[in-house]
């Protein structure tokens, strides 16, 4: 996709959320929506089974209104976390601009997380896409948690963010963190796509 | 009824309030009968369902060879009753059962028609059971349309019922958008987003406002602009409410400033201002093809600043091209070329062409030329005028408004300006003309109907000179072209000058919007030549007439007031012909005997017009004088 359009002078990103099962990607997406002016932003499609786990995925488009002459548009994703729909992942995944994955600060959920992280590695790779070129933020969720509960910021940082890319605690339920995720990300995105480099193909 | 060929589907524009409503329409349009079977649509007055219905009529008859019959229920009652009463009823069931898709509007008039239920309870019966298609609409669904046979509502009800809401802000912007393309109009920037922000409740409203606008700008002289949209809407936006301008705040609005100034440092500034340029072009209604040509390159132009004043030029030259062909041929006002950079060279030979093919309006006489014309005390505030005026056309002094007798030399001073501004006045030709001429040439031209070529050619006019102008007073339609003209010309900065025989205050039948008109300018009157003129002026018609005039003989002609130059020009000529007849030189002894031939017969005539004055305009003496009336009487009867 074409992050910067001249032409139509349009600017559209598609950023998606990864992580874990249950790790917060869609509650993400709720306080996104709620802050968020109702003539900016679309309908948030989300399918999701009885039980509120998302099944297919979370749709969230956000009209950001004309910023330096170009029509700007968001596009939030996020992917179900559930192991089993890997094909899922995969179709939201392509063509994305950015990532933002969703860590569960949970202490016995650093399992799940590393895996979900090398999942979408892997998902990276079989789409011919370089993991390191994509930009990335982690945000580490739940730290509204009980300490005891929980893993830090930084013991968290050590084990999934080898990349050293910009990570952020936060309680996506109640709002600390979720907006500085977004920001970082769009800024991320912005930045590389306008020097040119492609984004991921579709 | 027949169905209106421009509603259809890809004239309908489709937002959220109508998507489901339009999705079951193309369902039944694509496949008649298959599903939606009968499709009901409902919504209030104004907001598409006969546009909706009609789209599948339309459709239907383009993609299929089915029979497509579109009634309002209004004209199906009508039809009932006439059918009945002619003892067709067979016949209108008949008509009615071979139809492959019926499109019934209006549907809630059903109330209190109970045989028209019935009629159209058994119609419907046979053409469902035949799979044929049924479309309605109605104001309201039709479990609430009251005294209907429950029987046909639950026939209704069989297939799907949809609404259709009013259009949201985005349904709104797309409708206005496609309405001014259709009609080809463009706002200012702003103009469009501002009625859309009105929660017009149909489409209908919300075209009133559209024509309202279209009028305004039409009219007015000035560019419509989005702060005054709100009062021409006046009372039309009063009563609805109105979307406020986004306002964002908390921690949407800094994540949007911390977005925005990453893409201001992020954004090719080359790209930003050219895509910055072509938006506002674009708004102004003028193609940028140069523009995206530039923006589509990977590589940025030599200079973009160049780029954009050649494109600025381009637009300023095509918008001067625009103004000349308005004058010359209006009807090729509304040509592509004149909105497109890329075509300013095909613009520019429409011009040329319909300037050739515009005959030019009379000009100035070569005759009469400034140095022809002698200056005195009695016309020195025109001349002084009319040299300024030539100096510099159309800054001071407009409309010039010479006034005099006859024969002061107010048509010689006219076309001496008219000579003098050839040239000097800008682009195009100078018109002078007489007022007579002028009223002539309007007449001709209202009879073949050429009025708006024969106005462009005044309007294209440099300056225009408009001699004896108290012709025009009691002429309607002759003073309106002239107050359009004259308006015309004065906008532009184009000279005006009248002559007349009054000034404007005394010129009876002359409207006061052009007798204002002319008080604006400069009122000059020309009098009778005084004494040093009247010298000067003998001096140069004898000369030219190959007499050399003495003083003494200038001093004795010059002595006598003369009403006008004419009558000079007619002594000069008298004594000069006499000379030549009698063979003698001109001298002053001839000139006094050719113009007081006989001293005492002259002064016997006087006496005897003298005495005759005293006895005939004598009042006392009339009747006094006379044989005693009263006798003759009293004696004549006897």
């Amino acid at each position: 996709m074409s992050l910067v359009n001249y032409a139509t002078r349009e600017i559209t990103c598609k950023i998606v959320y990864y992580g874990p099962g249950r790790s917060g990607k869609t509650t993400n997406l709720h306080y996104i929506y709620g802050q968020v002016p109702d003539d900016r932003k679309g309908r948030m499609v989300s399918l999701a089974t009885q039980t509120d786990r998302t099944l297919f995925f979370d749709f969230l488009p956000l009209d950001l209104g004309t910023i330096s002459g170009f029509t700007t548009k968001f596009q939030l994703y996020t992917v179900p976390g559930q192991v089993y729909y890997q094909t899922t992942r995969r179709l939201v995944l392509q063509g994305a601009d950015g990532v933002v994955f969703v860590a569960d600060s949970q202490a016995h959920q650093l399992g799940e997380n590393v895996e979900s992280l090398q999942d979408l590695h892997a998902n990276l790779a079989e789409q011919g896409v370089d993991a390191r070129s994509v930009p990335l933020v982690l945000q580490y969720n739940k730290q509204d948690l009980p300490r005891d509960l929980i893993l830090s910021a930084n013991d968290l940082g050590d084990t999934l963010n080898f990349r050293a890319v910009p990570e952020f605690p936060a309680d996506a339920l109640h709002g600390p963190g979720v907006f500085e995720t977004l920001r970082a990300i769009s800024e991320l995105v912005l930045t590389r796509l306008s020097t040119g480099a492609p984004a991921m193909a579709r | 009824m027949p169905i209106d060929p421009s509603l259809r589907f890809d004239t309908f524009i489709v937002g959220s309030a109508n998507r489901l409503a339009v999705a079951a329409a193309r369902a039944v349009a694509d496949a008649p009968g298959a599903s939606y079977n009968p499709l009901f649509m409902y919504s209030d007055s104004g907001l598409g369902k006969t546009h909706l219905m009609s789209a599948i009529g339309n459709q239907v008859m383009r993609t299929s060879s089915l029979t497509v019959e579109l009634v309002t229920l209004d004209d199906f009652v009508g039809e009932l009753h006439e059918a009945i009463a002619s003892g067709a009823a067979d016949g209108f069931q008949e008509r009615y059962l071979r139809v492959g898709v019926l499109l019934i509007d209006d549907t809630q008039f059903l109330t209190g028609h109970p045989e028209t239920q019935s009629e159209l309870l058994r119609i419907f019966n046979t053409l469902q059971a035949d799979g044929r298609q049924l479309v309605m609409t109605s104001d309201r669904p039709p479990a609430e349309i009251a005294d209907v046979d429950a029987r046909l509502i639950t026939r209704l009800s069989g297939g799907l019922i949809v609404d259709i809401g009013s259009p949201d802000y985005e349904t709104r912007m797309a409708i206005l958008k496609a309405k001014c393309e259709q009609r080809g109009v463009r706002f200012g920037p702003g103009v469009i987003d501002e009625v859309g922000r009105v929660e017009f409740k149909n489409v209908r409203e919300l075209q009133g406002a559209l024509n309202r606008l279209i009028a305004f700008q039409a009219l007015g002289q000035a560019e419509l602009t989005a702060p005054k949209v709100a009062s021409v809407l006046g009372d039309l936006a009063d009563q609805r409410g109105r979307i406020a301008p986004v306002r964002v705040s908390g921690e949407f609005a800094s994540f949007l400033s911390g977005v925005a100034s990453v893409v201001a440092q992020h954004v090719d500034q080359w790209k930003q201002r050219l895509s910055e340029a072509i938006a506002y072009w674009q708004s102004e209604g003028y193609r940028i093809g140069p523009l995206e040509r530039a923006i589509n390159d990977a590589a940025p132009p030599r200079s973009v600043e160049s780029l954009l004043r050649e494109f600025d030029a381009s637009v300023a030259r095509l918008r001067e091209l625009a103004r000349q062909i308005e004058r010359a041929d209006p009807t090729l006002a509304a040509h592509e070329a004149f909105r497109d950079p890329d075509r300013l060279h095909e613009a520019e030979q429409l011009v040329e062409r319909a300037l050739r093919q515009t005959p030019l309006p009379p000009g100035p006489s070569a005759a009469f030329t400034r140095a022809g014309f002698e200056t005195g005390m009695s016309n020195q505030l025109a001349v002084r005028a009319a040299d300024a005026i030539v100096s510099v056309p159309g800054t001071r002094y407009n409309p010039l408004f010479v006034h005099g007798p006859s024969g002061v030399g107010k048509t010689h001073l006219l076309n001496a300006i008219g000579n003098g501004l050839v040239g000097a006045a800008g682009v195009g030709p100078v018109a002078c003309v007489p007022a007579q001429l002028f009223v002539d040439e309007l007449i001709s031209a209202l009879q073949e109907g050429t009025v708006d070529r024969w106005r462009s050619r005044y309007r294209a006019a440099a300056a225009l000179l408009l001699d004896d102008v108290q012709f025009v007073a009691g002429k309607e339609r002759t003073q309106e072209e002239l107050f359009h003209v004259f308006n015309a010309l004065y906008a532009d900065g184009k000279q005006l000058v009248f002559a007349s025989d009054r000034p404007p205050r005394e010129l009876s039948g002359l409207e006061e919007r052009l007798r204002s008109r002319f008080e604006g300018g400069l009122v000059v009157p020309m009098q009778s030549p005084d004494r040093a003129l009247r010298e000067r002026l003998y001096a140069r018609y004898l000369r030219e007439l190959g007499v050399e005039p003495t003083g003494e003989m200038l001093g004795y002609l010059a002595e006598p007031p003369a009403a006008s130059v004419r009558e000079i020009i007619g002594i000069a000529n008298r004594i000069v012909a006499s000379a030549e007849v009698a063979a003698v030189p001109v001298t002053v002894g001839f000139i006094r005997a050719e113009l007081e031939p006989d001293e005492t017969e002259l002064s016997r005539a006087a006496a005897m017009r003298t005495a005759a004055d005293t006895f005939f305009l004598d009042r006392e003496k009339t009747i006094w004088q006379w044989p005693d009336p009263g006798a003759r009487l009293i004696e004549e009867p006897r």
